[in-house]
């Protein structure tokens, strides 16, 4: 696809003998919201580690921005401009809530070209960031002092505040609740409408529809399907592989 | 509170302590202030690595031993002033803990820390067959009795201890104050999430064996003028890579203060039981010290009264 912002060709990741993907082709177009699902322990989290470097894959190959990114390390992709948040959130333990969100903004942000931040500016950044999740209260307090829900809004607050191009929420919305689950959505289509690409990995089927533009299923580690949302659930090979089980 | 205005107080503080200890006006005072001072500053360069990126270096005596014979080594060549040996000691150490971090980027937790040991095997064997600063035999230095300006030469050390104090605190405190003392926590906390926050975990890493060994070597630098004959085994004593580990655990080793409080206070504590019981006794105070702080105060004295403050609030 001309224009793509992400580009996966032919990407493969073994784990000893056992091979989490095999041969992964996606592209993903500048400003598209695409919803990426699949069974528990399809691969979804390991091709997000390979995206971003976290892990690397044996082969195959990862174009962003239009420039290949193999062999770039973590933090050089972040700095392009790819952000993620953990399924199991990281948060820096030490760190004050509001701090965890000034690694980011210090280390991603104010290292691209241009302008940096200033210390007001950094912090009026981390408020105005807690505040889109609603852990603006928590803002001095440790990671330990919050429940899982608020890590998990941490975590994707975390990615948010690199300012990224690309955008991917892996399982944010586990155990959150109905109108939870709704605040982030749109908060992502927020996001999405000031111009960042979502790749959003997620079970909560409702949330997947109301939040993609296109689908994309992985079942055992291979892409299955790809395609407009309503089409791809009802593909029969998605409803057994996946939505039948 | 600004860095500049913290250096200020840091050097009146050093001024008044040492117009005190002169005014106390007795030589051993001086002898055993420098080896309080030493391990304020050992501590807090271990600290840099330890405390911040938490990457335990066992390794300190070898950064700060070969500070003290890169001073023998040019002491055979021309004799140079203290302060140039310093700096000269901190650039070998330095270099050594830039080489060290490269070798060992990829090791963590116990792996990293059996590295630190080995290279410090490594360079006690190197020096102790190296004849030119002396071997296995030991170097003598001859230390001039008096010094311009001051007196007593003992005095003199005292004043440049002092000063790499300073120094060592003003570098430990403007790490914690800026993007590197922030980078160093991510490391400390998870290195795969500071990764993906931007923050290049291997560079900041070599940094940290770089500052922290160019400390320890500074601390080594004026020490053969102190001890007057350098032997491997006192440059490389099982003291120093003990005390500079367990100085910053016992008194915290979240912040610059708590390196400080651990080194002042075990390091008189061991002053006052080589004159009133034996210095064999001193590493097993230490030991004890240690083994009870981390069980019942992870977080050392520092953490303990933070824990205090915030109950009583
Ligand atoms: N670091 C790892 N080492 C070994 N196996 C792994 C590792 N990470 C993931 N796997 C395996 O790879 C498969 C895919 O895992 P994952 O990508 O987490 O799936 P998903 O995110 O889709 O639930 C699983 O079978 C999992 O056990
Ligand atoms: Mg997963």
């Amino acid at each position: 696809m001309a224009g793509a912002l992400l580009e996966v060709t032919g990407l493969s990741k073994r784990f000893g003998g056992f091979v989490a993907l095999d041969g992964i082709d996606l592209s993903v177009a500048a400003g598209e919201r695409v919803g990426l699902i699949g069974p528990n322990g399809s691969g979804k989290s390991t091709l997000v580690n390979c995206i971003c470097g976290t892990l690397v894959n044996e082969t195959g190959s990862v174009r962003f921005d239009g420039e290949t990114v193999d062999g770039l390390l973590t933090h050089e992709r972040t700095r392009r401009g790819m952000a993620r948040s953990f399924q199991l959130p990281r948060p820096f333990t030490t760190l004050t809530v509001a701090d965890n969100l000034r690694v980011p903004l210090l280390y991603t942000v104010n290292a691209r070209p241009g302008r940096a931040l200033s210390p007001t500016e950094l912090d009026a950044r981390c408020a105005e960031l807690l505040q889109l999740v609603a852990l603006a209260d928590k803002r001095t307090h440790l990671p330990r002092d919050l429940t899982q829900v608020e890590m998990r809004k941490l975590e994707l607050a975390r990615a948010m505040a690199a300012e990224p191009k690309l955008l991917i929420a892996d399982e944010s919305m586990a155990g959150l609740s109905q109108s939870e689950v709704d605040d982030i959505v749109s908060l992502l289509i927020r996001l999405n409408e000031r111009g960042i690409t979502i790749i959003l990995i997620e079970h909560i089927m409702r949330a997947v529809m109301k939040f993609s533009q296109r689908l994309i299923v992985l079942v055992s580690g291979k892409k299955i399907a790809d395609g407009l949302p309503d089409a791809v659930i009802r593909d029969p090979e998605v409803e057994r592989a996946y939505l039948g089980q | 509170m600004r860095t500049r205005v913290f250096l200020l107080l840091l050097i009146a503080v050093a001024i008044v302590v040492f117009f005190a200890t002169r005014w106390v006006n007795n030589d051993y005072v001086f002898f055993a202030g420098y080896t309080v001072l030493q391990f304020v500053v050992l501590s807090t360069a271990w600290n840099i690595l330890g405390g911040y990126t938490g990457y335990v270096n066992f390794g300190s005596a070898a950064f700060f031993a070969l500070g003290a014979y890169a001073t023998v080594f040019l002491h055979k060549l021309y004799p140079l002033p203290i302060p140039l040996l310093i700096v000269v000691g901190g650039a070998v150490s330095g270099i050594v803990g830039l080489g060290m971090g490269y070798l060992t980027l990829r090791l963590r937790g116990a792996f990293f820390a059996i590295a630190t040991l080995a290279l410090a095997v490594v360079l006690q064997t190197l020096i102790v067959n190296w004849d030119y600063v002396g071997g296995s035999r030991g170097a003598y230095i001859i230390r001039p009795n008096e010094i311009a300006l001051i007196g007593p030469y003992i005095q003199y050390l005292f004043l440049v201890m002092l000063a790499l104090v300073v120094i060592a605190l003003t570098v430990a405190r403007g790490i914690e104050r800026s993007r590197l003392g922030y980078g160093f926590a991510t490391i400390r906390d998870d290195e795969l999430a500071a990764e993906a926050s931007g923050v290049p975990t291997l560079r900041l890493k070599l940094i940290a064996t770089t500052l922290s060994g160019a400390l320890m070597g500074m601390a080594g630098a004026p020490f053969p003028y102190y001890i007057g004959y350098l032997q491997p085994s006192s440059a490389f004593g099982l003291e120093y890579a003990v005390n500079s580990i367990a100085m910053p655990m016992i008194g915290g080793t979240t912040s610059w203060v708590g390196p400080l409080i651990g080194a002042i206070l075990l390091g008189s504590l061991q002053q006052i039981a080589t004159v009133t019981i034996s210095s064999a006794v001193n590493l097993l105070i230490v030991g004890l010290l240690l083994v009870a702080f981390v069980i019942i105060a992870p977080n050392g004295i520092v953490g303990l009264v933070q824990g205090w403050i915030r109950r009583t609030k």
